[in-house]
């Protein structure tokens, strides 16, 4: 099976490095974060993203932003501890902000709204994910602790489709599935096969140890929700699967992998330090590591260089160097990705992701042969 | 020499790539911190494993990760007493311009020579290939200055003995 990701829109958006970013329902706007206490929203134009907004509220870096594509609100967090959701007024054509009473005293690290737009969770360097509701009698954002037993910095966190579970990696190590279940906001719904029963609020169901595998750097829920999918600073991603209790893990020969998307029940794409998506994949029962998708065709020698063999000798040798000395990497993304996410609706086929770097660009990157 | 040169560096290379992989980290101990980790050592669980790369018993490499710092210490080759003199005069003069280098620090860790240490600031601003291929030169440079300094002291040292001892030969 022949399958591929091509680079469909390259764009250079800052030159600082976007540490967030996310799209709204058609993808016509994308908000970003540019590497400061600011999120930016820039609107899709004929020629290129043109910026429209800027929210400032946060006092520091903002660490993550999230659109939620139906209510059309934004969630962000900043390492000022605060989280606010923005809500567009028409009338007064801006985005109005609504503080969140996060009840954190570290760095909120990681926002995400839940499937069903109705609560969201943010991960904190307080040790905590604070699951975050409306509340109607008081008009204002409240927040529930899950506290144990999480004992560093919990760096990222993601929905199960279902909207009860809770996904939290972080940076002791260890992945953990909680339930999220609300009872002032949620009906009653099943959360097989993680756990069984009635859920609780922040029931530990599942707890698996990266042990030398380091800090969990991303978690994902698989579109059925029926896998779990994590990336740990030991440049592998693991996959858990609750029903046969195994745990697969993906040896990668590069640099750790920081953010992962599921493109469909047997495909994870993963980005990270090696500035290039690449993708892991189930291929008759087993998951293995597949190839990077940014396929970059080498740029051509020049004359110069070719004659010049005994300097590249002398290079490899002096300076452990191999290819030629030269600033620009050979992938669309110059450095650290930061973020990918998704583009389709469609949780199980996705046709299209994005990736935002260090180097200020945000590409789009089109899937065929899934 | 050349033949234990390149896996040395080849060794330091690929850790110092590996090692600088860093996120901003914001301090979980203090609120409102945002320190390296390496540095500040309040929370375990963020720093990696050092790695020491010797070249043989005077040349050696210290590399410390962290989530968002990582420090790299360098004990230059000192072989003789000249050599160490040089050594100590040159890593003085860096260190005290340490702030116009960006990512010297301005004391090296004990027992090595000179030390650098590159936050998630400085991956943010710089191209990361650039900062290891940054290390790597100037490891290959300072041995280079040192033994191009001796060389030129003793050649001094020569025609000062040659002319004060040339007034004695009339």
């Amino acid at each position: 099976m022949a399958s591929a990701a091509t680079p469909a829109d390259i764009q250079q958006i800052v030159s600082v490095p976007i540490s967030a970013h996310a799209y709204n329902k058609d993808r016509t706007k994308v908000a970003i974060v540019p590497n400061s206490n600011e999120v930016h929203i820039y609107d899709k134009g004929p020629d290129g993203w043109v910026l429209s907004d800027t929210l400032k509220e946060h006092g520091q870096l903002v660490t993550s932003v999230d659109w939620a594509p139906t209510t059309n609100r934004l969630v962000t967090c900043s390492q000022d501890r605060n989280a606010y959701v923005w809500n567009w007024n028409a009338t007064k054509r801006r985005w109005d902000p609504d503080l969140v009473l996060l009840r954190i005293n570290r760095a909120a690290t990681c926002v995400r709204w839940s499937p069903a737009e109705n609560k969201f969770a943010v991960a904190s360097g307080a040790k905590t994910v604070s699951v975050c509701y409306y509340e109607e009698e008081n008009k204002w954002w409240v927040s529930k602790h899950i506290k144990k037993p999480i004992k560093s910095t919990v760096l990222a966190i993601d929905w199960h489709p279902n909207n009860l579970l809770l996904a939290a990696g972080s940076a002791d190590m260890t992945v953990r599935v909680y339930a999220a279940y609300i009872k002032e906001v949620d009906s009653k719904g099943s959360a097989a096969p993680w756990a069984e029963g009635r859920l609780t609020f922040a029931a530990l169901l599942a707890e698996y140890d990266t042990g030398a595998l380091g800090w969990a750097h991303s978690v994902a829920f698989s579109p059925s929700g029926g896998l779990l999918a994590w990336t740990s600073h030991g440049s592998s991603a693991s996959i858990a699967d609750p029903v046969s209790k195994q745990v697969e893990t993906v040896r990668y020969g590069g640099l750790p992998l920081v953010s992962s998307v599921w493109l469909n029940e047997d495909a994870i794409v993963a980005a990270g330090h090696d500035c290039y998506p690449v993708l892991v994949a189930r291929r008759s029962g087993r998951w293995e590591y597949i190839d990077k998708l940014d396929q970059q065709t080498k740029r051509a020698p020049s004359a110069a260089l070719g004659s010049l063999a005994m300097n590249r000798f002398r290079q490899m040798d002096s300076k452990a160097q191999q290819g030629k000395e030269d600033t620009d990497l050979q992938s669309v993304h110059q450095n650290t990705i930061t973020e990918i996410v998704r583009l389709s609706d469609d949780r199980a086929h996705v046709s299209a992701f994005s990736t935002a770097g260090v180097d200020g660009r945000i590409v789009r990157w089109e899937v065929k042969g899934f | 020499m050349a033949n234990t040169l390149r896996p040395y560096l080849t060794a330091v290379r690929s850790t110092l790539s590996a090692a600088m992989c860093l996120d901003n980290f914001s301090s979980q101990v203090v609120e409102r911190h945002n320190k390296p980790e390496v540095e500040a050592r309040m929370s375990k669980e963020v720093l990696l494993a050092p790695v020491v790369i010797s070249r043989n018993e005077n040349e050696r490499v210290l590399i410390e990760a962290s989530v968002n710092a990582v420090r790299v210490s360098i004990k230059i080759k000192q072989a003789d007493d000249p050599e160490r003199l040089l050594c100590h005069k040159f890593t003085r003069f860096l260190t005290q311009r340490a702030e116009s280098f960006v990512v010297l620090r301005r004391k090296p860790v004990e027992g090595y020579d000179i030390s650098f240490l590159i936050t998630n600031v400085h991956t943010e601003q710089m191209y990361k290939h650039k900062l290891v291929d940054f290390i790597l030169q100037f490891m290959e440079d300072v041995d280079k200055e040192i033994s191009e300094m001796k060389l030129s002291i003793n050649a001094r040292a020569r025609i000062v003995a040659e002319t004060y001892l040339g007034q004695f030969i009339n």
